[in-house]
């Protein structure tokens, strides 16, 4: 099996897909001659051809609102945004019309539509090429946002991300790009777009998280692991719909929760899980859940930004902090 | 069949490749005026080698050349008057360095520090603006507030023949074309978006006339003739400034350096191509010209080069001895007063920061 990097399992994906489902294509600044800013579908137009594998003008609400058309007429449309930064023109069509579209109709339309995006900071990129917003994302009803972490759930998420009916905000962390290799089989097999995936068993604190973060969360738990502390390591993945199922399981067992992600923590992700655990799982929780997020600032430029990331240190001293309760 | 309505769109062109006249030349090009513009765009050309030169090396992050553009963005700057305000993209610093931008402001943003932001320019200007074509909407707006007050001030906008796909971009023409606004849109076209070309980005054979579609003057003009730059501009911004609408205009350029530091422009774009753009480029046309008249010779050349390259030197000294931002620089701006969950996070940050130190 060939070892791969998460921005190849991306590529094999949408390969995979537009060789076996005639409905499919992938569209998006810069995505043909040049196979994407990041290189994301380098080599796509040259195997698919020019109709499969589009080169857009510079319009993000074009991308999205066209995607919606395409999608209602019965195509697989997956479209890039160059950076997730720029998503906001298209912010509009994805929210009004995109989400809405089976709602709206009772089923009689579908909007089977694919936004993916490269996302999260920590690349040294200019600035609005780094914000965290999947929780913008998150709260709209109809729409599922996922984020893969790892080059085996790239693949098998962004499959599954092409054949799901709903629209799907499929974001790709930039600085995991090309960070680890792994072997993918290229066998066409996806994976649930509702569940979180343990990645590590353990019986002392749950960490919770997902996008770049994850990177640091493993990284901490290693650490925290050598000092004699047991981590269970959660990857949410599929950021909504929320599956708290298998976080509240985790919980029961270990008693204590930390939740981290990159984004600011106000109104984030963490704060919808912290409070299913306070509704759901509270008797189970020995002491209080901690959030480890980034500061509630805009994305910093790069001088700052590796202040703003949640870093190793920081989600062992909110380790610490659980298991002195 | 009895037609509706007809449009043209003048071309402006005073110096031809080689630096020859095609017309006469207006009263502003006289030896003083040409010297100071060609010194002008002499000075970013060498600031513009220096940057590059910094990130290959790793003193700067991502830089967006501005190689080729000289002519139109100094042609921009040195037409507009102080209390217009201006609307860049991210790579019009021939423009700002007329309006008072340092070059070493120019270094700390890209070299990933928000305070380059904070520039010693117009306070009214824009800062850059990355996010493609929103920039049009806030010199629309510019212009609503100025013609409001009645003021005889225009905004300018700077956008990338990409960027005239963008919702934002029609938005800002229509609006300015229905109000009258006191603006001035640009579009320098070098006939690349990353790796889209113009031939992809639009069926339309000029970009001016979308902004005939605004209901407003629009106008071609040789973006590498500086003389023909500046001419058009101060005309549109006159017009403009006298309340008598907006005017949309398209300047023809290339860019010879890649999109950007992070792309590599071979993977899509001819070299030939290139190549034969090179020779059209806007300093060799109006050195040309000097020669001709005798303004200007190789010992002065030199000096020059020289001169520029101990400026461009001292810019980048300035810029490497500015003390990295305190982590408390990303917290102090967001609100007037901080609030009190983000002074938490603020002192978190700061104990973070020193525990790294
Ligand atoms: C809204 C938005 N979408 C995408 C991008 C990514 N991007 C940066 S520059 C660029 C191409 C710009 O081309 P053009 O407008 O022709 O300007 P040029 O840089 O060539 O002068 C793209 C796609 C962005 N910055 N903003």
């Amino acid at each position: 099996m060939p070892k791969v990097t998460l921005i190849d399992a991306v590529n094999m994906a949408m390969a995979h897909e537009l060789e076996h489902d005639d409905s499919v294509l992938v569209y998006g600044e810069d995505v043909g001659v040049n196979g994407g800013v990041f290189r994301a579908t380098a080599g796509l137009q040259e195997k698919f051809g020019e109709n499969r594998v589009m080169d857009t003008p510079l319009a993000e609400s074009m991308i999205a609102g066209m995607g919606v058309g395409m999608a209602a007429q019965g195509l697989k449309p997956v479209g890039e945004i160059q950076f997730s930064g720029f998503i906001y023109p298209a912010f509009d069509q994805i929210i009004s019309h995109a989400a809405r579209l089976r709602n709206r109709t009772r089923g009689r339309l579908t909007c089977p539509l694919v936004i993916r995006a490269p996302f999260g900071g920590g690349i040294h990129a200019p600035e609005h090429h780094s914000e965290s917003t999947e929780a913008l994302f998150a709260h709209i009803p109809g729409l599922r946002t996922v984020i893969p972490s790892s080059p085996q759930r790239a693949y098998g998420l962004l499959l599954a991300a092409i054949r799901c009916p709903d629209p799907v905000m499929f974001f790709e962390p930039n600085r995991l790009y090309r960070m680890v290799k792994q072997e993918v089989e290229d066998n066409g097999e996806a994976l649930p777009l509702d569940v979180c995936f343990v990645l590590k068993e353990g019986t002392d604190v749950t960490l919770i998280s997902w996008a770049p973060a994850m990177h640091e969360t493993l990284q901490a738990a290693k650490q925290l692991e050598e000092e004699g502390i047991s981590c269970e390591v959660i990857d949410v993945a599929t950021i909504s719909p929320l599956d708290m199922e298998t976080i509240l399981e985790s919980v029961e067992k270990t008693g204590r929760a930390v939740i981290v992600h990159e984004a600011a923590r106000n109104v984030g992700v963490g704060a919808e899980i912290a409070a299913n655990l306070a509704e759901k799982g509270i008797y189970d929780l020995k002491a209080p859940v901690e959030r480890v997020t980034g500061y509630d600032v805009t994305m910093p430029l790069f001088k700052l930004e590796k202040q703003y990331l949640p870093s190793v240190a920081r989600i062992k001293d909110a380790v610490q902090r659980t298991l002195e309760e | 069949m009895k037609t509706a309505a007809k449009f043209e769109i003048p071309f402006v062109q005073y110096l031809d490749p080689k630096g020859k006249p095609t017309q006469d030349l207006p009263k502003s090009a006289s030896k003083d005026e040409l010297l100071k513009l060609y010194k002008m765009m002499s000075k970013v050309r060498i600031f513009d080698t220096k940057a590059i030169a910094l990130q290959r090396t790793g003193k700067l992050g991502t830089y967006a050349s501005s190689l080729g553009h000289e002519a139109a963005h100094v042609g921009i700057g040195t037409a507009m008057i102080e209390e217009d305000a201006f609307c860049p993209m991210y790579r019009e610093y021939g423009a700002q360095f007329v309006r008072g931008v340092k070059m070493s402001e120019v270094l700390l943003y890209w070299g990933g520090d928000e305070r380059g932001s904070n520039f010693s320019g117009p306070k009214h200007d824009f800062p850059w603006c990355v996010p493609i074509a929103t920039q049009y909407l806030h010199a629309a707006g510019s212009a609503m507030a100025f013609k409001y007050r009645g003021e005889k001030r225009a905004a300018v906008t700077v956008i990338g023949d990409g960027g005239t796909s963008e919702g934002d971009f029609y938005e800002a023409l229509n609006a300015a074309g229905a109000w009258k606004l006191p603006f001035v849109g640009v579009t320098v076209n070098n006939k690349w978006a990353i790796s889209v070309p113009l031939s992809k980005q639009t069926a339309c054979e000029t970009l001016a006339q979308k902004g005939i579609a605004g209901g407003m003057d629009v106008v071609q003009v040789d973006g590498n003739d500086i003389i023909a730059v500046r001419e058009v501009m101060e005309q549109a911004l006159k017009k403009a400034r006298n309340g008598e609408g907006p005017t949309f205009v398209e300047m023809l350029t290339y860019r010879l350096h890649d999109h950007t530091t992070a792309d590599d422009a071979r993977r899509y774009r001819p070299d030939e191509e290139v190549e034969a753009e090179r020779e059209k480029e806007p300093l060799i046309r109006l050195r040309q010209y000097i020669n001709d008249q005798g303004w200007w010779d190789e010992d002065q050349e030199k000096a020059l080069v020289e001169e520029l390259k101990a400026e461009v030197d001292a810019a980048v000294e300035e810029y490497q001895s500015i003390e990295p931002p305190g982590v408390e620089d990303m917290f102090d701006y967001h609100y007037e007063e901080i609030t009190d969950p983000l002074a938490e996070q603020r002192e978190v940050a700061i104990k973070e920061a020193r525990r790294n130190a």
